[in-house]
């Protein structure tokens, strides 16, 4: 009656090859009709028969391929948790996340600071946050024993900063006064990744807090910032710029005569390409920044040795959709090989249906049912089309001789939401199953989506509720 | 006539994850239709081109990737009665994924004749050095190429693309890659940095260079690209037109979940048992009664019901935002399953419809 054995085994075949395995590790394939008791474990799983209509429903249940539980609570609980880095590709809900994460540690009693980079204006507002002055400041409203404070980077500050730390005034006046400071301070393009770690790195050696939630910057690529410090630091503090500063003291070995022969070229390249005013900006700020290249270089490294340190926890935020989902394999990958401390992915905005016995197959075929006009063929239609009518066909078919009640029009309508949920809740699925599969060690939890946007601390304490609602 | 009859660059901008890449593809295919050739850039390294229609990897060059069958969008899209005899050539989209480093060398074989001492100065990090001392001189290179082929002419003396389409970086940082000039002023006040730059400007400043932002119906992407339009208003830059894409149908509004809340649910799950709606087909239902299966899908229909009505409500309160920014404005549907070639073509047909192209 409902699915020949024939569509079972393609259905689960087909489970299996996306990657899914749900369906098609759990049943023999070519199984006529799946009990469907098999779902006592875990939450309300789709009966049998939905789970080998393949396509409409949520087929899955616990299997060697599910994802470990990223335990959150445990997370930023433990005392030993004294950094968590959010990162992940931009649009994902990263900002929304850290912010969400500070604010449930801290009312679960922990002292927390968050930095974020670039938070929506109204998510900056609801954590007191209305000026960019570079300072955490305590956020009103927490509820529970611990303490918040939140700040938003202001990267030329922090540059200047660094500056000011290391030079005597008058030396720090003549530093920012470069136009090529000037420009490299707010323009270049791994300035803010740089000073973003450098402000986490300033955080820690404060020590007022016991746990620093830290966002990192939409990026053109989720790595940027791993790489960034080193770049710049590399930069600020390599030979080449020595080498340019003062092309004349160069000339004193014979192996560095060698080198200056390339230098030259270098120099004179350069000059014609930037104007020789960009060199000489560039020596003078070299010049006066002379005695900051080792702190530049050492506060590079320490920040590095930090991400990598027992205390620090990398969270990757990612949604359940193909492009999100790359990039955070990508990063997963990067984190292993730098031996950076991953605690797991956090999926967010991931869709899920209080009904998912019905399947989108049915449902569509029950709201055609009610959009047509004929109401005496009903009972008939609702059978006739579970051998796959999967046309939804534009909604509302309303004219006909007999008008549909309102109540029967938003039934149909209600279905047609429920059918386009299903279809969405396994796409989703089908994406998360295919990371699942080739991390299969990286917890993850999954953040059922909000309707709306978040922009108040109840928004950011429901979002802390749903990560850890497993 | 399209919107944008006369632009010859698009630069098309948007916050991260509202889909600017696919955007510029729909934009570059739907600008192809009538035989037309187009050219898509990529400037951001990360081969989103190339992902996106599913191939290899795109080298420094300019490779076609796609074409535009006669009347095939038209057909898809405004059912003009343009007919078979309308046009005869097939239109032709090309993409180019720029390499900074390459375009560096490029550009300083250019002028300076180098040869194989380039290949030396890639291999001691010298663009990487140059390119970090001097943060304008990517966005140059990026924009001097784009600009480059806007200008170039074939073999018959006219231009050897009818347009081209810039998949730039997000809406955030778009000003300040475009306004090269002021980037670079502090930097290189003469030489040929300099002259470049202000060759560049002339064109982006010109009436054949639009730029284009995209969004979603969601507060942050439509805060930004007010924002973002703001701000390109002050750097002098052309504002073209905002596309919301992924725009979902409304099926059911407000008032009608409403008025199913409270005294209406037992009407609803009647409708429901009527259709077949967890019941077991085949076992006759009687009419007045709903089964107990049925029942308990109510209330979860239709907390997906108000979710849905709320979303609407939240769109409608973007749309006006976008619509007070009184700019030609376009929407895209959101394909379920994501993006595919054959969705390409749907949405450059969209983009044609409405006149982006």
């Amino acid at each position: 009656m409902s699915t020949s054995p024939k569509k079972a085994e393609a259905a689960a075949a087909a489970a299996g090859k996306a990657g899914a395995g749900a369906a098609g590790k759990a049943e023999p394939s070519g199984k006529a009709e799946p009990s469907g008791k098999a779902e006592a474990a875990g939450k309300a799983e789709a009966p049998g028969k939905a789970a080998a209509a393949g396509k409409g429903g949520q087929a899955h249940r616990r299997d060697p391929l599910a994802a470990r539980q990223l335990d959150v609570d445990a997370l930023i609980d433990d005392p030993a948790t004294a950094i968590v880095v959010c990162c992940g590709s931009g649009g994902v809900g990263k900002t929304t996340t850290a912010a969400a994460l500070g604010l449930r540690a801290a009312e679960r009693g922990r002292k927390v600071v968050v930095l974020t980079i670039d938070p929506a204006r109204r998510l900056a507002q609801s954590m007191g946050l209305t000026e960019l002055d570079n300072t955490p400041r305590v956020v009103k409203g927490v509820n529970g024993p611990g303490e918040l404070q939140a700040m938003m980077l202001d990267m030329k500050r922090t540059f200047d900063e660094v500056v000011l730390a290391h030079a005597d005034p008058e030396r720090a006046r003549q530093i920012m006064e470069n136009p090529f400071y000037q420009s490299l301070s707010s323009g270049f393009a791994g300035t803010q990744e740089y000073m973003a770690m450098e402000k986490l790195g300033q955080l820690q050696a404060e020590g007022s807090w016991d746990l620093i939630v830290v966002d990192t910057p939409p990026s053109r690529s989720a790595l940027d910032f791993l790489d960034a410090p080193n770049r710049l630091g590399s930069f600020l503090d390599g030979r080449l710029i020595r080498i340019l500063m003062a092309p004349a003291k160069v000339g004193g070995r014979s192996a560095m005569k060698f080198l200056n022969v390339g230098m030259n070229m270098f120099t004179g390249v350069l000059g014609k390409v930037l104007g020789a005013n960009v060199l000489q900006d560039v020596s003078t700020f070299v010049t006066a920044m002379d005695s900051m290249f080792g702190g530049f270089r050492e506060r590079a490294d320490r920040t590095y040795q930090l991400l990598q340190a027992p205390g620090t926890a990398f969270l990757v935020v990612a949604a359940p959709e193909r492009d999100a989902l790359r990039e955070a394999a990508y990063f997963v990958d990067r984190l292993e090989t730098d031996r950076m401390p991953l605690a797991g992915l956090v999926l967010n905005r991931v869709h899920s249906t209080g009904a998912p016995q019905l399947t989108a197959e049915r449902a569509l075929a029950a709201a055609e049912t009610l959009e047509s006009p004929d109401q005496d063929d009903a009972a008939g239609a609702g059978s006739k089309d579970e051998n796959g009518h999967q046309n939804g066909g534009p909604a509302g078919s309303q004219a006909g001789s007999e008008c549909r009640s309102e109540t029967e029009l938003l039934a149909a309508g209600l279905l047609r939401l429920h059918a386009e949920r299903v279809q969405r809740i396994t796409r989703e699925r089908r994406m998360r199953d295919r990371f699942v599969s080739i991390y299969p060690d990286v917890p993850v939890v999954e953040v059922p989506a909000l309707a709306g946007d978040v922009h108040d601390l109840e928004g950011l304490r429901e979002i802390g509720e749903r990560l850890n609602q497993h | 006539m399209p919107d944008w009859e006369g632009a010859r660059l698009h630069v098309v901008s948007g916050k991260g994850g509202t889909g600017k890449t696919t955007v510029a593809a729909a934009l570059a295919m739907a600008l192809a239709a009538e035989g037309r050739r187009t050219l898509l850039i990529e400037v951001e390294e990360r081969q989103g081109i190339a992902e996106l229609f599913g191939i290899a990897a795109l080298p420094y060059e300019e490779r076609r990737i796609a074409s535009v069958a006669p009347g095939a969008l038209g057909a898809l899209g405004a059912r003009e009665s343009r007919g078979a005899r309308g046009a005869k050539r097939e239109g032709e989209v090309f993409a180019l994924a720029i390499d900074i480093e390459q375009a560096l060398l490029e550009y300083l074989e250019m002028f300076y004749k180098l040869g194989r001492a380039g290949k030396a100065l890639r291999k001691v990090g010298f663009i990487d050095f140059a390119t970090t001392i001097a943060p304008g001189l990517r966005d140059v290179l990026l924009t001097g190429k784009a600009c480059e082929a806007v200008r170039r002419k074939g073999p018959d003396g006219r231009r050897l693309y009818d347009a081209v389409v810039m998949d730039a970086p997000p809406t955030g940082r778009v000003s300040r890659f475009l306004n090269i000039n002021t980037e670079v002023a502090g930097l290189a006040r003469f030489g040929p940095i300099f002259t470049q730059s202000q060759a560049v400007m002339r064109v982006i400043r010109s009436p054949e260079t639009v730029v284009h932002l995209v969004t979603l119906l969601e507060e942050m992407p439509v805060q930004e690209t007010v924002d973002g339009v703001a701000d390109l208003r002050t750097a002098g830059l052309p504002v073209g037109g905002v596309i919301v894409n992924m725009v979902r149908p409304p099926v059911l509004d407000e008032a009608a979940v409403l008025a199913a809340e409270g005294d209406h649910t037992e009407e609803l799950a009647l409708a429901l048992a009527d259709a077949g709606v967890g019941a077991r087909p085949g076992r006759g239902s009687s009419r007045k009664s709903v089964p107990a299966a049925t029942r308990k899908l109510v209330e979860p229909l239709l907390a997906q019901g108000r979710e849905h009505a709320a979303r609407v409500l939240l769109e409608r309160e973007q749309r006006a935002d976008v619509q007070a920014l009184d700019l030609p404005t376009y929407e895209l549907p959101l394909l379920a399953g994501g993006v595919d070639l054959g969705g390409l073509y749907r949405l450059a047909a969209a983009l044609k419809e409405q006149g982006a192209a």
